[in-house]
């Protein structure tokens, strides 16, 4: 007789569509990518991972405050992206700064979200979305309410939201898709499984052998899947999508992915709790590099495009920079604006304080 | 009008709402068909049906997510939590959360959410279930905090709560949902948020007070009557944020004044409003403002509720304290 553990772990097999050397090893499974979707799917990563380094450097240069580093993870946060329509509700966690870019955040926002000024959280009209949310869980919960919200108000959308492998020991996590899961919500839950939480590896999170089996506990669909496989995740994240719209629920996606840099620029340093074995073990495995080696095999990508693409954000990010440093200060007269529609006694009173103060 | 109890009131205020506004929905644990555990929601799933007025899964922390989700998609949430005793669960959506929605957002996003919860001693509820924890909610920006003494003010408060396009929490005291009748217009009415009421005027001193101490202010100030004192009664209604302007008045007419509330003296809110009367009207003042409040221990066992719950009688011997300083 099996145990109930062994049963459980054999369901949640790892998906994948290529393999590290860029080989389709499930031709079956091919998503209906025309050549320039494809090489869209690849802009957006060489893109990112040029941002992620970047971004690394701005904030060593103290351009950029808050930043949790991303490279490594395009293909999960960029091929899930990739399945959604306008329409769908992104709830984001702290690392998920990529899917927002990609969903209409503008770049200049983002480097104020990091710097922390009110700005960029401010969504453009049209954007779906949550800023990034630093309680880890707390996005898990919400979603099952912005889906109930898609599905009451008869939206052909979903809500999708991410966390990491960390963040399945949250008890939101658990409530949050078991709430989707109870009221047939069209919502997709992804764990981005980077091994790590800061330094705590996923087997001190959980004796589970699979993060994508703790769909069970919620009667939803799970499914592994291979982070590093963009092709993997947008099937992964298009069909759970169009399930949770056919009304058959929600939908947990682990995808088995690798961070290549430290937690956050705040000081850690992954060489205390990484080996650099298992750094190269994963960097073998680099999404942009299964991926290059597929679409320059299709004959679709060149080095002169990705040069391209690489000037290109450089260019747009030395902008976007320029533009968040001449966005104007905050006051606490903003802040204090922005509490509520009609401020309380106290803080006309404070607003009043600080509206002398500011006119001095 | 009508002649309703409080609960009565509340469940007036939440039909007269889900009315009103195609927005409103109403959901927590057990508030669907089986209309409460209170029968604050008797009947609501009936008349507007399940889309509207529905059951949860067991877990607060998923109900305040649930709320916001929904805020996100333009509805107008009013959950229930079973018992206030059980916030901590959802701590996070409310203070972390929700409160900070349209901040957080740069005010393009908003929680127009009332969070109602029962709450407050004198019925003799297992663990958990009487304190009073509505300090925790007035020290976070973002919320307002709202808790009726009688049913006229609770379905105008909750009406108002719900028309709020910010969090509001409303708290109902679980010994007055039931103890009296009240006038109560059956159209609806706001009763503004923010904004305390004086209850019964005086000249020779102030007592503040909210929710069930409110009575108990009362009672007291019919006995100081009969010795010839003459005490103002003010009820806060809501507690955050604070109607200074009204304290203040009082106080300076009355030149003393006693703080009342049930919480523990290291909660509730009379420390804050000890404050904010020495700050604006010290020189009014014939005596120090003193407070009326449980001790600091952790909610009474069940049979030591009466020992142990701030009475009209300690508001007596306070008001004695203040007025022969």
């Amino acid at each position: 007789m099996k145990r109930t553990t062994e049963k459980i772990a054999e369901q949640f097999e790892t998906f994948q569509i290529l393999n590290e050397e860029g080989k389709v090893v499930n031709e079956e499974a091919m998503p209906n990518l025309s050549d320039d979707e494809l090489k869209e799917l690849m802009t957006r990563m060489v893109y990112t991972r040029i941002l992620d380094q970047r971004s690394i450097a701005l904030n060593r240069q103290g351009r950029l405050g808050f930043y949790a580093p991303t490279a490594g993870q395009e293909a999960s946060q960029l091929g899930s992206q990739f399945a959604l329509e306008q329409d769908d509700f992104i709830l984001p966690g702290y690392r998920d700064v990529p899917q927002l870019i990609w969903h209409g955040l503008p770049l200049y926002k983002a480097f104020l979200f990091s710097r922390g000024h009110f700005i960029g959280n401010q969504m453009p009209e049209g954007v779906n979305a949550l800023s990034p949310q630093i309680i880890i869980g707390a996005q898990y919960v919400q979603t099952a309410g912005v889906a109930m919200g898609l599905k009451r108000r008869g939206k052909n959308a979903v809500a999708i939201t991410y966390t990491g492998d960390g963040g399945t020991s949250q008890g939101d996590f658990y409530e949050g898709m078991n709430f989707a899961g109870a009221f047939n919500s069209p919502a997709i839950f992804v764990v981005q499984n980077n091994r790590f939480a800061i330094s705590t590896p996923v087997e001190k999170q959980t004796a589970a052998e699979t993060l994508a089996q703790k769909a069970v506990a919620a009667g939803i669909e799970g499914i592994q899947v291979d982070g590093m496989d963009v092709l993997a995740v947008y099937v992964a994240t298009k069909e759970a999508r169009e399930r949770a719209l056919n009304g058959e629920g929600p939908t947990l996606i682990e995808a088995l992915t690798y961070r290549y840099g430290p937690h956050t620029m705040a000081g850690d340093d992954p060489t205390r709790y990484r080996s650099e074995e298992l750094d190269n073990e994963w960097e073998r495995k680099d999404p942009l590099v299964r991926f290059r080696k597929f679409l320059e095999e299709k004959g679709i990508w060149s080095e002169e495009e990705e040069n391209a693409v690489i000037e290109r954000a450089k260019e747009e990010i030395k902008a976007a920079i320029k533009e968040a440093d001449n966005t104007p200060k905050q006051k606490v007269t903003d802040l204090i604006g922005n509490m509520y529609e009609t401020l309380p006694g106290n803080l006309q009173e404070q607003m009043e304080e600080y509206k002398a103060k500011e006119s001095k | 009008m009508a002649q309703m109890t409080m609960i009565q009131a509340i469940t007036d205020a939440l039909r007269t709402e889900l009315k009103n506004d195609e927005n409103v929905l109403v959901f927590g644990e057990d508030v669907g068909q089986n209309g409460g555990v209170f029968r604050a929601t008797e009947g609501l799933q009936a008349e507007f049906g399940e889309d509207r007025v529905f059951d949860t899964p067991l877990a607060e922390s998923g109900i305040g997510g649930l709320a916001i989700g929904l805020a996100t998609q333009g509805f107008r949430p009013v959950p229930e939590i079973q018992f206030f005793g059980f916030v901590y669960e959802v701590m996070d959506s409310i203070s972390g959360q929700m409160a900070r929605m349209r901040y957080r957002s740069g005010n393009t996003m908003n929680a127009p959410i009332t969070i109602r919860s029962p709450f407050g001693g004198g019925v003799h509820t297992p663990e958990m279930h009487a304190d009073s924890l509505e300090g925790l909610m007035a020290q976070q920006p973002g919320l307002k905090v709202v808790i009726p003494s009688n049913p006229y003010d609770a379905k105008g408060l909750l009406i108002a709560s719900i028309r709020d396009n910010d969090p509001v929490i409303f708290l109902e005291h679980m010994k007055l949902y039931r103890s009296f009748r009240d006038e109560v217009p059956e159209e609806a009415y706001e009763v503004e948020l923010g904004k305390a009421k004086v209850t019964r005027e005086g000249n020779d001193i102030t007592f503040i007070a909210y929710g069930a101490m409110v009575q108990a202010s009362v009672k007291a100030a019919e006995e100081l009557e009969k010795e010839g004192i003459s005490a103002e009664v003010i009820d806060l209604r809501t507690v955050s944020p604070l109607d200074t302007e009204t304290i203040v008045e009082s106080v300076k007419k009355t030149g003393r004044a006693v703080v009342v509330q049930e919480a523990q003296r290291q909660a509730g809110v009379a420390a804050h409003i000890v404050a904010e009367i020495q700050e604006r009207a010290i020189l009014h003042l014939e005596a120090p403002v003193l407070r009326v409040a449980a001790p600091d221990t952790v909610y009474a066992f069940t049979q030591a509720e009466e020992v142990w719950l701030p009475n009209h009688n300690d508001i007596v011997e306070k008001a004695k304290e203040v007025i022969n300083y």
